[in-house]
């Protein structure tokens, strides 16, 4: 699946692992959770009441769009938080 | 007695200039910011690991953020400053702040605060606007800004606002294809324009220059674009728009669309705390009552940059710098009465320049009036337009407070930020009364979402 997001400079970074629904993945250090995660995927999570796709909105920290649940059960803020070593994330599938 | 430190909320340029001048007078204020790193969203600092240069991260405003990094890393390393990056101040009362910082809580004592809390981009409601791909034109410029990202392959951007063609511009510098420039403004006339570049030709020549640029380039710019929607099933596949006077809707395929429609304030403390607001007419939005010098109507309360009044960065270190002296001056500490003076003439230049900016770029007031039932207007509680309607068919009189508590709109994770302009557009043409004539949402702690855990109650 394409990502959103494209990479186009500055990406010459050390890699970080994490991963997507127990999935290894690939992003860099300095990424953002959202970053890392929309250059491979196409949202964050699924909304509450009709399960739509949403990937974010304002990337600076206002619109809470792009809360995503991690595999303890927290959830975070994706554009406001650096992605870290072995984060591992839950991102339901889109229905089709 | 001893004088507690005055608490200054935000580290962007008006944050960190207000730091400077209360350091200068021999205090020692505590710069309390949500970000990692001081700058503020328009003069943000990429993450460790990121080696662009100033000139390429902020092209012309360069040599202003690169000052403005400078003074505060050296506020920072010397301790001049008490500095809490990564902290969000979520409430706040007559005596304290309440913060949280890596999910733990606590609070600041305060005698004296300076609100610089910054601003976000206002946005109104189209079709598709949630679509995965679509982002606010700050988002989208945060992208390439603080992750040298674009936010898709081919993006068009779309609203108005000197943002609009800044981020085009800066898209393209930065090698991603930009589609389109839809801009639901007319061509400026010439009218305009004059008046405009009377008030500061510098800043006119750049929004000629990226306009000019773009159209060398072959970037497509649209005026007075009436209407536009994205479109696609789970993300964006295109964008559709018309311009006034067409019935027909014209689509362009993109993966992305950024949109706005100039700036918001962020001053929800500034109405926790207790400061009067007035509607701004030029604002179209309202805004906390503030005297000449930065003081709210609260007399321990300072406002500063564009969370008092949207005024852009060079402002925001104006007003930043003003307010600083006007609490000195309530605390009975010496200021020099020339500079504060020639501070005070450079703000009324700055505000007859942004009176110009928002002439020329002003919100489209009608959006909404022909708005579809199923157009989705709260982005948190995905309530739509004819659940509003039908809301007010019931109680045709409901102000948005009410309307609030009924149909849940503005009450989500993002407290209104994202839904309160096209919210009070809705109303006003719904009843039929002046936009000016819709109150004010309210604001609740917390600010915005916290972790609730052990300490999350107020000690």
């Amino acid at each position: 699946m394409a990502g959103l997001f494209t990479r186009l400079v500055d990406q010459q970074r050390k890699p970080c692992r994490f991963f997507i629904n127990g999935t290894a993945c690939s992003g860099r250090m300095g990424d953002t959770v959202m970053t890392a995660l929309l250059t491979l995927n196409e949202h964050l999570r699924l909304t509450e009441f009709t399960s739509s796709p949403r990937a974010g909105f304002c990337l600076m920290g206002a619109c809470q769009d792009c809360l995503v649940l991690q595999e303890n059960g927290q959830r975070l803020r994706a554009c406001s938080t650096l992605l870290q070593e072995d984060m591992r994330f839950v991102i339901p599938e889109q229905k089709r | 007695m001893r004088l507690q430190a005055p608490v200054i909320v935000g580290a962007g340029p008006a944050g960190i200039r207000a730091a400077q001048v209360l350091v200068q007078a021999g205090l020692r204020p505590v710069v309390v910011d949500e970000a990692a790193k001081p700058g503020g969203q328009i003069y943000r600092q990429q993450p460790d690991g990121f080696t662009r240069t100033a000139r390429q991260l902020y092209g012309f405003e360069h040599g202003k953020a690169s000052a403005l990094h400078e003074t505060a890393r050296r506020m920072i390393a010397s301790g001049q400053i008490d500095y809490r990056p990564n902290t969000l101040v979520w409430d706040a009362d007559a005596r304290q702040l309440h913060v949280t910082c890596d999910g733990k809580h606590d609070s600041i004592p305060y005698e004296r605060v300076i609100l610089a809390t910054g601003a976000t981009d206002r946005v109104l409601p189209f079709a598709g606007w949630t679509l995965p791909g679509v982002y606010t034109l700050g988002g989208a410029q945060i992208a390439l800004k603080y992750q040298g990202c674009a936010i898709g392959r081919q993006v068009a951007l779309a609203g108005t606002g000197p943002l609009l063609y800044l981020v085009a511009y800066q898209y393209c510098k930065a090698g991603a294809h930009v589609s389109a420039v839809l801009d639901t403004s007319p061509f400026p006339t010439l009218r305009q324009g004059v008046q405009a570049f009377a008030a500061d030709a510098s800043l006119m020549a750049k929004g000629v220059y990226y306009m000019g640029w773009l159209r060398a380039r072959g970037v497509p710019i649209r005026h007075g674009v009436a209407a536009f929607t994205a479109e696609g099933t789970n993300r964006v596949e295109a964008v559709r728009w018309r311009q006034d006077g067409d019935s027909a809707m014209q689509s362009l395929a993109c993966d992305a669309l950024a949109c706005g429609f100039g700036l918001r304030s962020e001053n929800q403390l500034a109405s926790l705390l207790g400061c009067d607001f007035a509607f701004d007419q030029q604002d179209c939005s309202w805004q906390p009552l503030v005297q000449p010098g930065g003081q709210s109507s609260r007399a321990n309360v300072y406002l500063a940059g564009d969370g008092m009044r949207i005024g852009g960065a060079d402002m925001a270190e104006l007003t930043g710098m003003q307010c600083a002296y006007s609490l000195l001056q309530d605390l009975d500490i010496h200021c020099d009465k020339k500079q504060v003076a020639q501070l005070a003439r450079r703000i009324v230049r700055g505000r007859k320049t942004r009176q110009c900016i928002d002439h020329m770029f002003a919100p489209p007031a009608h959006w909404l009036d022909a708005a579809e039932d199923d157009l989705l207007i709260c982005r948190c509680e995905e309530i739509r337009v004819g659940e509003v309607r039908q809301m007010l068919r019931e109680d045709p009189h409901s102000g948005l407070n009410r309307m609030k508590a009924l149909s849940r709109v503005g009450m989500g994770r993002c407290q209104g930020r994202m839904c309160v302009a096209g919210v009070s557009m809705l109303l006003a043409h719904e009843q039929n009364i002046a936009l000016s004539s819709v109150e004010r949402l309210r604001n609740q702690p917390p600010v915005k979402p916290i972790p609730i855990g052990g300490a999350a109650c107020k000690p």
